[in-house]
């Protein structure tokens, strides 16, 4: 298992090398400086915040440097952000979207487990269909539609949960957490289904009804942690992805998240923000893909048995 | 199979869960209520300011925040925008109108206490003159004598620019020439003075964002200093007891959230989180004028919005085209139909009641005369017109714009039109390197004088990107306006320039912008003027009696 762990963290690195490169060269050849205005800029202060942030240079010299400060864990200063540096707006940024994809990645997994689960129980019944149902609409529902409707709903009607925020008044966590996690828990409800559907048509699962098992008993000791793995496997991408792609929900909540700040940047054209985010993001998905990867390896024998192969 | 059931009933319990939270957080107090009583002002502001420098920021959000945490020589009347003592409390104006001197208070202090003098200005706008920082604002100086000079090298020694501390509580600025809105320009957050101990702690003067406007770290003269600065959540400033008139200052909070998004943010207003907003959502302006909703505050702002003609395009260097293309812009419904935000339609480029200036014009609606000057100018019936594009940055309201002048045109003159949408910053360039034939574009005053929207069209100037160039036009506002003596004579010098620049049209004025917020009734003393400048320290906060929360009995 180390030694896999080992060489998949090997090939991340020239898969970051390619990242870093390819995001400086795109963003070096967008049209727009950062440096442009509604008003113009006189040739001065161009020409001064170029040598500030070194952009007078070659661009192969900037490339050379810039990798040089990654590789040193620097990220350099925001062009936006004058006294900023890009480390520092992920510091600031980070806790709100790692937190708010923890809760949502709970929503998901609580929501999609128990409707997958029990769909797979009486397969091509009510109990199968309503939740599917629900989850092909979860799927469907893109979180711009679904967070301003629950907002609504719970905020402006009802006067339950607060409308925007995040950590500032009791319950502004709620909304924000479920309107992202419901369109994972949609997925991660059909792969259980799924999983399970098959894991409780096994022999094995006969073997244990036949002893006389109670269902409850058969379904969370033997069925589950079969029937889960195509879910495991989804953790990962799933929770990189939630990282990455909660900038709508950010927005519609007004979450001091980082999702903001990486969307935004591309806008500004703020290179070093653009890019130290791109290579922070990337490494994040390139570790939680390996651990998804490494709990599934954990939980299948079969896999397990090629693993140890593979590295003999 | 029967325990089964069970299964379904948890996921329903789990749904209710959040419905079994709110028990929790429901009936709580709201921001609005709770900051009526302890004077917490909750202010929606935009953006994540990009600084709180006043000589690197620049923007509304920014400038909303800079003018709370300090002041300058001057201040405005939060109604009229007339000057009144800042810093200073008294000044002298030299008979020529180029020498200013002023009288700083003699209690005076910056928020970490520091007595706040005359040698402060000196220092501050030299540094603000230094090309290495970076102040795009920087032109704003080049009305005191030899500033520009200093700015550009031409000059190296800073005492032969026009400002001099006489003593501690004595500043003279002399004027390159007389400038009548220079008392305005004071006002500016460009002209404010920083604190040079501070500045200095964290870097050197010219060094572009250090950290010194950092929470725990800026020193300001304002009414407020700034107490937290949390990245993108909310930047708080506290009653600053070092302040000259903090006694008579109102609020002893202001909260300001970077609400970017206007939707969110008019959410927010209605679930009492915010006391302001900085906007409100286009679609939202209609019911909130149906329901006559008093939260609702609409006002004239010191803006055009307009479109620039690329006038070394062969086909629009004619001026009959120019004009043909002005006449079929029905302004009126635009400004009704699509806008619905009480803007009003423009038909010259400077925002009417400027200073008292009223731009005449003869520009109209006037399709009939259009077709005739657009014949004259060889295309009769919009034949062999070469198909034109209109630029615009990719923003709905400009898109729905766009389309509704794509077609007038084609109605009116019969001429093909198409739409070319960007991204902002590849607009901006295209822009500014001519790479366009029509291109929408906004212009917001930054101090209140005709000036200021009629120096764009100079020769030279950085803002023209229409390739106008006028040798009349320079020489009334560049030599003429400067020097003449009344105030009168100089709106006339204006006049005769608009009536030019409104003759030859190498933009076409579209209408003038209205600020557009929603501002609780327990905001008191926030009038709304020209330049939606508030003046902090005279607002208080006072609930409405109906407002006010409901005690326990009355539940």
């Amino acid at each position: 298992m180390f030694r896999f762990a080992f060489y998949r963290l090997l090939q991340a690195i020239p898969v970051l090398f390619i990242v870093i490169s390819l995001t400086f060269m795109l963003v070096h050849s967008a049209p727009g400086g950062p440096f442009s205005a509604d008003k113009a800029v006189p040739p001065e202060v161009i020409k001064a915040l170029e040598a500030q942030y070194n952009l007078d240079q070659p661009l192969w010299q900037q490339y050379v440097s810039y990798v040089g400060d990654v590789l040193q864990g620097d990220f350099g200063p925001s062009f936006k952000y004058p006294g900023r540096d890009v480390t520092e707006l992920i510091a600031a940024g980070l806790p709100a979207t790692a937190e708010l994809a923890l809760y949502a990645m709970l929503v998901a997994l609580v929501i999609g487990v128990s409707a997958g689960v029990a769909a797979a129980m009486r397969p091509n019944t009510a109990q199968d269909y309503i939740p599917m149902s629900a989850a092909m609409i979860g799927i469907c529902m893109p979180s711009f539609l679904l967070g301003p409707l629950l907002v609504l709903i719970f905020g402006i009607h009802l006067e339950w949960l607060p409308v925007s925020g995040w950590g500032d008044i009791p319950g502004d966590k709620i909304l924000p957490a479920i309107t992202l996690g419901t369109g994972y828990a949609a997925y991660i409800a059909r792969l259980s289904r799924g999983g399970m559907l098959e894991v409780l048509s096994q022999d094995y699962i006969r073997t244990a009804r036949a002893k006389g098992l109670s269902e409850p008993v058969v379904v969370a000791k033997h069925a589950l942690r079969g029937g889960l793995i195509p879910v495991i496997a989804f953790l990962g991408p799933a929770f990189a992805g939630l990282l990455g792609g909660s900038f709508v929900v950010e927005t519609v909540f007004q979450i001091p998240g980082l999702g903001r700040f990486y969307v935004q940047a591309a806008f500004n054209r703020d290179y070093t923000m653009i890019l130290g985010t791109t290579v922070f993001f990337s490494t994040l998905i390139i570790i939680f893909n390996l651990l998804s990867d490494m709990l599934a390896i954990w939980l299948n024998p079969k896999l397990r048995q090629q693993t140890r192969g593979a590295s003999l | 199979m029967k325990n089964c059931a069970r299964l379904p009933l948890l996921f329903s319990l789990f749904l209710l869960m959040p419905t079994l939270l709110l028990s929790a957080c429901g009936g709580g107090e709201s921001n609005v209520d709770q900051g009526n009583r302890d004077g917490t002002f909750h202010w929606g502001n935009g953006t994540e300011p990009q600084s709180l420098d006043p000589h690197i920021a620049t923007g509304v959000p920014e400038h909303n925040i800079i003018t709370a945490l300090m002041e300058g020589l001057v201040a405005k009347d939060s109604k009229t925008l007339a000057p009144k003592p800042g810093v200073a409390e008294s000044w002298t104006i030299s008979e020529d109108g180029r020498v200013y001197t002023f009288k700083l208070r003699e209690n005076a202090r910056w928020s970490n206490g520091d007595p706040h003098n005359a040698h402060d200005y000196v220092w501050s706008w030299w540094r603000a003159l230094q090309p290495a920082l970076g102040n795009l604002y920087a032109y704003m100086y080049f009305s005191i004598d030899n500033a520009k000079e200093y700015y550009e090298g031409t000059i190296t020694d800073f005492d032969q620019v026009g400002v001099k501390a006489l003593d501690d509580s004595t500043l003279k600025v002399t004027l390159s020439n007389p400038t009548p809105y220079f008392l305005q320009l004071l006002d500016h957050y460009s002209l404010y003075p920083v604190h040079r101990g501070t500045i200095e702690k964290f870097g050197t003067a010219d060094e572009r964002g250090t950290r010194w406007t950092y929470e725990g770290n800026h020193v300001g003269n304002g009414a407020f200093q700034l107490s937290a600065w949390k990245i993108n959540r909310r930047i708080t400033v506290q009653r600053n007891p070092y302040y000259w008139n903090a006694d008579h200052v109102g609020l002893n909070q202001i909260v300001f959230y970077p609400t970017e998004n206007a939707v969110s943010e008019e959410r927010m207003f209605r679930a009492g989180q915010l006391h302001r907003t900085s906007s409100v959502p286009s679609d939202k302006i209609p019911s909130y004028l149906e329901t006559q909703n008093s939260s609702l505050r609409i006002s004239p702002y010191l803006g055009t919005y307009f479109y620039r003609i690329n006038t070394s395009v062969p086909h629009l260097q004619s001026k009959l085209v120019r004009r043909a293309l002005a006449l079929t812009v029905d302004r009126e419904a635009i400004t009704k139909n699509i806008l619905k935000g009480g803007q009003i339609p423009a038909y010259a480029f400077t925002p009417p009641g400027t200073m008292g200036y009223y731009p005449e014009s003869n520009l109209r609606f006037d399709p009939e005369t259009a077709r005739q000057l657009l014949a004259e100018a060889g295309y009769l019936n919009g034949k062999d017109f070469p198909t034109t594009e209109i630029l615009y940055n990719t923003n709905e309201s400009h898109r729905k714009i766009a389309v509704a002048i794509q077609q007038m045109w084609k109605k009116h003159l019969n001429i093909d039109i198409k739409l070319l949408n960007q991204e902002w910053k590849v607009y901006l360039d295209s822009e500014s390197i001519g790479n366009y034939e029509i291109s929408r574009a906004g212009w917001i005053g930054d101090y209140v004088d005709p000036n200021n929207f009629l120096d764009m069209f100079l020769c030279n100037g950085g803002n023209n990107r229409t390739g106008w160039c006028n040798a009349e036009y320079d020489y009334l506002i560049g030599d003429i306006a400067p020097t003449v003596k009344t105030h009168a004579e100089r709106l006339a010098v204006f006049g005769r320039a608009e009536k030019l620049l409104m003759d030859e049209l190498p933009v076409i004025p579209i209408y003038t912008y209205t600020s557009i917020s929603l501002v609780n009734q327990a905001v008191k003393n926030y009038p709304s003027n020209i330049l939606n400048k508030a003046n902090y320290s005279e607002i208080y906060l006072q609930a409405e009696p109906q407002q006010m929360p409901l005690t326990e009995d009355q539940y």
